[in-house]
This record gives structure tokens, sequence and C-alpha cells, in this order.
């Protein structure tokens, strides 16, 4: 058995960041991820990110990572490192098991973060097990962390941010990208990225659905139709559309299996993106010592899967006796970053989930 | 068509086959799961169980709220026996 005061389970941006708060408030702590290299989502991302100057705005996935583990690296005598190690199980009496190198790991800690993020939702439409056929996080995977092209024309399902994140990445790498459906009636992504997008002359179709793939070894069309108001498709209205890849990126739902295992209470809730656990205001869950920070707790950006690590972070290590010298003042400066990342309209949607999840 | 519909990978069902069971009165995703192992495989349900519960709730009329998810153990990916038996050299 390995003891230690804080497991992290998750190296992405908001395990990342619960893990400099925590160290940083004298916490020994150990921070495990199933990749090699650390940073989850963000070493994906080739783009400059959204948001404001102290979540790194503009500055581009890749680099936020680094930026992270740098910082992380101030407080190394209090961190250890577990990579390549792949959490299998959470038990009631707070024991975490693991894999690492065929090896079986147990760890024993004093309090436990989830980081693990979110899963891509997918779609059924006949053939929708033909090659050729892919997750937006799998393309996304293939181009920019192995300099791999999926094939060379793609057509997007899925207007929101990641669907058109990832169609400008696919041509910059010099893919063709046909178009980009979606079976809402409006274009989820922020407007910037799809006009971008749209200058390069890529078409969106909004209201549309795929009604069936068609391929003999693998994609070689796609049937799409036009949705009525009530998101059944309309007769008539079926195009092909001739393409050697479909990559879906309809959304995401939170990680969750590791927190329903140890008993966590959960509820769906369809704004956070899924099935989503209970939390209080220090993002501790209804089990006492387990915690939760980023888009497991509910699916929203790196910007506030970083503040929520910080936050989080923070708040583990004082309940098992680490408190930060500024704790009051840097948990309130934490929540008031929070805030303002989820204020006005664009915040309507996350607000209101948050509201579900804390008994509001 | 909604033979070629394939809803659980692992233990290849399709839209029809879970349709069927649904008909048959296996109503919630912790009966499908363990009459047919869907949510069973590699995947351990984070592929197919969205998708089953909507299609319990379409056909039961029921809210996907109210439906239960089914319970998750333990471990999250396949490992070997032998491994976790040479694991026991770290009980204490
Ligand atoms: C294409 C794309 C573009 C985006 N653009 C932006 C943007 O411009 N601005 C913005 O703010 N956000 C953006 N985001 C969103 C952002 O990437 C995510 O919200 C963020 O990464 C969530 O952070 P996280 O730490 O919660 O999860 P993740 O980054 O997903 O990290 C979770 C980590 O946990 C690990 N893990 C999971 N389960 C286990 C287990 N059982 N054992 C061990 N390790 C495990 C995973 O391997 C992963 O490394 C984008 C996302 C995508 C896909």
């Amino acid at each position: 058995m390995k003891y230690t005061d804080l497991a992290i389970i998750g190296g992405g941006p908001a395990g990342l960041c619960s893990a400099i708060s925590a160290a940083s408030s004298g916490a020994k702590v150990l921070l495990i991820d199933r990749n090699e290299k650390l940073g989850g989502q963000l070493i994906k991302q080739t783009h400059m990110f959204f948001g404001s100057e102290k979540q790194y705005a503009s500055k581009r996935g890749f680099n936020i990572s680094e930026i992270l583990l740098d910082k992380l690296n101030d407080y190394k005598e209090n961190v250890e490192i577990l990579n390549n190690t792949t959490v299998l199980g959470l038990y009631e009496d707070g024991v975490i098991t693991a894999t690492k190198d065929e090896k079986y790991v147990k760890i024993k800690p004093k309090a436990t973060i989830i980081a693990t993020g979110a899963s891509e939702k997918v779609l059924a439409f006949p053939n929708n097990d033909l090659p050729g056929i892919y997750g937006a996080g799998a393309v996304q995977t293939l181009m920019n962390v192995y300099g791999i092209r999926p094939g060379k024309k793609v057509l997007m399902i899925g207007a929101g941010n990641i669907g058109l994140i990832v169609s400008y990445q696919l041509m910059q790498a010099g893919v063709e990208v046909v178009g980009i459906i979606d079976a809402a009636p409006k274009i989820g992504g922020y407007l910037v990225h799809a006009s971008k997008v749209r200058r390069m002359g890529v078409p969106i179709l909004t209201r549309y659905t795929v009604k069936e793939a068609i391929g003999n070894d693998t994609l070689e069309k796609v049937v799409i139709s036009k949705l009525d108001e009530n998101w059944n498709p309309i007769e008539g209205t079926e195009e092909v559309i001739e393409t050697d890849v479909m990559c879906i990126s309809v959304g995401l739902s939170p990680l969750a299996e590791l927190l329903q295992q140890a008993g966590c209470k959960m509820m769906y809730v369809p704004e956070l993106g899924g099935i989503a656990p209970l939390r209080n205001e220090n993002y501790e869950t209804t089990v006492d010592s387990i915690f939760v920070a980023g888009d497991v707790a509910g699916v929203e950006e790196a910007s506030s899967a970083m503040v929520e690590g910080y936050l989080t972070g923070l708040c583990a290590a004082e309940k098992i006796g680490f408190k930060h010298e500024n704790y009051l003042e840097l948990k309130k400066d934490y929540r008031n970053q929070l805030e303002a990342l989820r204020s006005g309209p664009v915040g309507t949607k996350i607000r209101s989930g948050i509201n579900k999840v804390m008994g509001v | 068509m909604d033979n070629n519909t394939i809803i659980c990978r692992c233990s290849d069902l399709s839209l029809q086959d879970i349709r069927d069971l649904i008909n048959d009165g296996y109503t919630s995703l912790e009966e499908i799961k363990r009459i047919s192992r869907a949510g069973m495989g590699p995947c351990q349900g984070r592929t197919c169980s969205q998708l089953i519960l909507r299609e319990i709730s379409r056909i039961t009329g029921k809210d996907i709220h109210d439906l239960q998810p089914c319970t998750n153990r333990p471990p999250t990916m396949g490992i070997k026996l032998k491994t976790i038996a040479d694991g026991r050299e770290s009980n204490d």
C-alpha cells in the first residue's frame, strides 16, 4: 500500500492546478494520469485559447500545459507523478487501485480529487461502425499528437466549439472539410470560430442530421437529411455526400465512473453534459473527502477547469490539515474568477446546471 | 436498417436488439446489461449507456432524468488476474 496526503486522479488542467494548489499549501500530492504526457485535452490543442488573462487566454493549449507543469515543478518536493497509470477502482474505504506497467498498485490517501475529464457522446445511425467514422477526440489525437491525417475528406458532425476548431485544424493539416452539419437550429460554438471556417469556404448546415453511412469496407458516402421543428427528419430532403471520414463531435459527458464506484450521489443534469456528481461549494462530493474538479464535475472549458482545480486543491488540502497561509484570500479570488467566467448570457446554462448539483 | 445501427460495439448489439429487449420488458439499463452484456465490455458503458437510456425513454415514455444508471464497479478496464494476484505483495 502506498500512502499519501492527497491523491489526484487525472492530469488535465483541473488535475494540474489542483496539484499546484495543494502542494503549495504543504500537502504531499500524488498525481495520477493514464497517459505518458500530462496535460489532458490541452496537449492536443494547437489553437489559441479564449478566456481572460489569468487563465492564459491567447496562449495555445499545449503551451498552457507546459506553463502549468513548470509551475508544478516549483513544488516538486511535495509532488509525485504517476504517469502511464490507469486508476481501476475507488472503494468505499477510500483505497484507490491502479495499474502501471502491468503492476497492480494500491493507494491510501487522506483525501482524493477526481479530475478525470469527460468522454465523447456518440450517435446511432445505420452503419455507424464503418471504419472512417471517428470521434473528434480521436481525430485530434491522430493529427496533433501523432501527426497522422485521418483521411482525405471530412464531414464534421456538430457545430459546437470542438467541431469548429477541429474542422479548422483539419484544414491546417491539408485535409478537405466538405461541410459541418448540426441538428440544432443554431451554431453552438463561438461566432469567431464559425466565421473563420466559413471564410475558408466550408458550409455550415444547421437542422441537419446523419441518416445513414454507406460503404463496403470503409466509409464512402454519408446521407444527411433536414430536420423539422420537432427534430424529425423531413422526407425528400436527403443529400448524399461523398467522403472517406466522418468526424463526430456532438458533445461530452462527465467521465464519472470512479465517483459512482465510490458511492457519490449523482444526478442527470443535461446542462452539465449528463450524469454529474452532487457537490458543495468547496467541490466536495456527498462522500467525505472525495472532491471533484473540471469537466467531470460538469462539462465546461479549460479556463474554468483550471480555476476549479486551484480552488479544489486549496479546499482539499485544508480539509486534511494543510491550510494555505493565504487561504481565505485565495479562495475568494478563485470564486470571483469562476463567477466572472460564468457570467452573462453564455453562462446561463452552466449556472442552471450548477444550481442543480448544489441543491440550490 | 435498425439491424445495421450498432449500439453496443463490445457485444455487437444493434438498435433492433435493444428495442426487442425493451419491448420484451427489460426496461432498465441494469436489466438490459444483465441479459445482453451491453456495458460489460471494454467500453464499460461509456459509449452505449446514453444511447440505451434514450431508447428506454423513447419507448416507455419515461423522462431520462427518472431512469436509473447502472451500478458501476471496478475495474475500469480489463486487467489480468495474474496482475491482481501479484499485487498481493503490496498488502499491509
Ligand atoms: C477541440 C477542443 C478545443 C477546446 N478549446 C478550448 C478553448 O479554446 N478554451 C477553453 O477554455 N477550453 C477548450 N476546450 C475544453 C478543455 O479542453 C476542457 O474543458 C478541459 O481540458 C477539461 O479539463 P479536465 O482537467 O477536467 O479534463 P481533461 O483535460 O480531459 O483531463 C482529464 C485527464 O484524466 C485522465 N484520466 C481519466 N480517467 C482516468 C483514469 N481512470 N486513470 C488515470 N487517468 C485518467 C485522462 O487521461 C486525462 O489526461 C477544448 C476542448 C476540445 C476537445
